[in-house]
């Protein structure tokens, strides 16, 4: 299943619905990294709120859409990771690296925000 | 042309005697429990001498004593009449819950049920002591329905304990981990006493569902009560930061006592990624920091402040 991407001002929004396979991953991320260059994007949330699995090909992926779209003057933020999710993440030792990360969709824009603010300075 | 029995009759004659004897047993049963019942204020008396005797039980008083010898005896009379122990189990599952909370063991549980078998046998032997075949009989109709009584009430009993036993260390499980807000925003997660690997995992997930469920930003997990910490705990505290950050939320860890921090530098846990404040106190102060608060003291009446 394709991941919607909604363009939301400067910002494109992510939400996965459903579990992903490997395929609807790496759409997800050509679409992402060509959307952000097309619409000059400053900033992508990516939501994994449905998602109650999260494999090691998922991180890698998500960890290298975020340096790619950093390259293109972009920042990536992740959102809506589930306790479940985070705690056995950390015991497979699974890590986004410099990714960062927000509780929910709200939390996410507020932390672009900041961090733009924080570079403008 | 010799005439041989053939297996069908041979079965039919076996299953006759087997009927015979059961019918043996049950009527020796029977009698022996007429026995039980003619001697009763007799044999309980004795049983709770001897109870008294051996210093069992003795959390309870001896009227306690004299009460419950005497439910016991009846009901054990009445699981040699019947033959099913059901009622018996309850009763001592009941008899276990009253008791255990005032400090009785298991060996005093098991040894009174013992005496009172011992006292009833001797009752026996006193009363067949003529005829020794039939003393016989009686015993092997009645050491079965003994040994089934004694391990049912032993069973029980432990099986008791073993259930509060199970529920107390629910309750505590319950109670040592509570996540607390304290501000819009921010948590404290103050943890007390010994940390195992179940445990540990337990405190992450409560702290994990406690931020999302209040939405918070900063956590400030307190380990002041906390004895000792090995190379398990402290990776537990790492992955517990890790799995806070994933959901958005910062932790800062307080309270950590020269011995522990002396520990963690010397087994060489990676606590770089990890903010620690002295105390909690301080911990607080940077949460407020991070969220953007500022406390500011009221004009008091100290003005020199």
């Amino acid at each position: 299943m394709r991941v919607p991407i909604l363009k939301q001002g400067e910002y494109l929004i992510a939400s996965i619905q459903s579990a992903l396979t490997d395929e609807d991953l790496m759409q997800l991320r050509d679409d992402l990294a060509d959307q952000a260059g097309r619409f000059r994007s400053r900033g992508i949330i990516v939501d994994v709120t449905a998602l109650d699995v999260m494999d090691s090909f998922a991180c890698r992926t998500l960890r290298s859409l975020a340096s790619i779209l950093r390259l293109r003057g972009a920042q990536m933020a992740i959102v809506g990771i589930q306790p479940e999710v985070a705690f056995s993440m950390v015991q497979l030792g699974l890590a986004f690296g410099e990714v960062r990360t927000a509780l929910d969709l709200e939390e996410g824009l507020v932390l672009l925000r900041q961090e733009a603010a924080e570079r403008q300075r | 042309m010799v005439l041989k029995r053939s297996p069908h009759a041979e079965k039919a004659a076996q299953a006759n005697g087997e009927v015979s004897k059961r019918d043996s047993t049950t009527a020796l049963l029977r009698e022996l429990v007429a026995h039980l019942r003619e001697n009763r204020t007799q044999l309980r008396e004795e049983w709770v001498r001897r109870i008294t005797e051996s210093k069992l039980l003795t959390a309870m008083t001896r009227d306690e004593i004299f009460a419950e010898a005497t439910s016991v005896y009846d009901k054990y009379v009445a699981v040699l009449e019947s033959g099913s122990v059901e009622s018996l189990q309850a009763y001592a599952r009941d008899l276990s819950e009253r008791i255990i909370p005032r400090g009785v063991e298991t060996n005093e549980v098991v040894g009174i049920v013992l005496l009172l078998r011992d006292v009833l046998a001797r009752s026996l032997f006193k009363k067949y002591q003529s005829d020794f075949g039939l003393l016989n009989r009686v015993l092997d109709a009645y050491e079965p329905a003994a040994n089934r009584i004694a391990n049912t009430v032993a069973v029980s009993f432990v099986q008791e304990r073993e259930r509060i036993i199970r529920q107390q260390q629910e309750a505590i499980r319950e109670l040592s981990t509570p996540v607390l807000q304290v501000r819009e925003r921010l948590l404290i997660l103050p943890i007390i006493g010994v940390i195992d690997p179940q445990r540990a995992r337990q405190v992450t997930e409560q702290l994990l569902r406690g931020i999302r469920a209040n939405r918070a930003k900063v956590v400030v997990i307190d380990i002041t009560g906390v004895p000792s910490v090995d190379s398990t705990v402290a990776n537990h505290l790492v992955q517990t930061v890790d799995a806070s950050r994933l959901m958005g939320a910062t932790v800062i860890v307080t309270g950590l006592s020269s011995e522990i921090a002396q520990t963690l530098v010397t087994i060489g846990v990676d606590l770089s990624k990890m903010k620690t404040v002295g105390d909690l106190q301080g911990g607080i102060e940077e949460a407020e920091r991070l969220l953007g608060y500022k406390v500011m003291m009221e004009q008091g009446p100290d003005e020199s402040r």
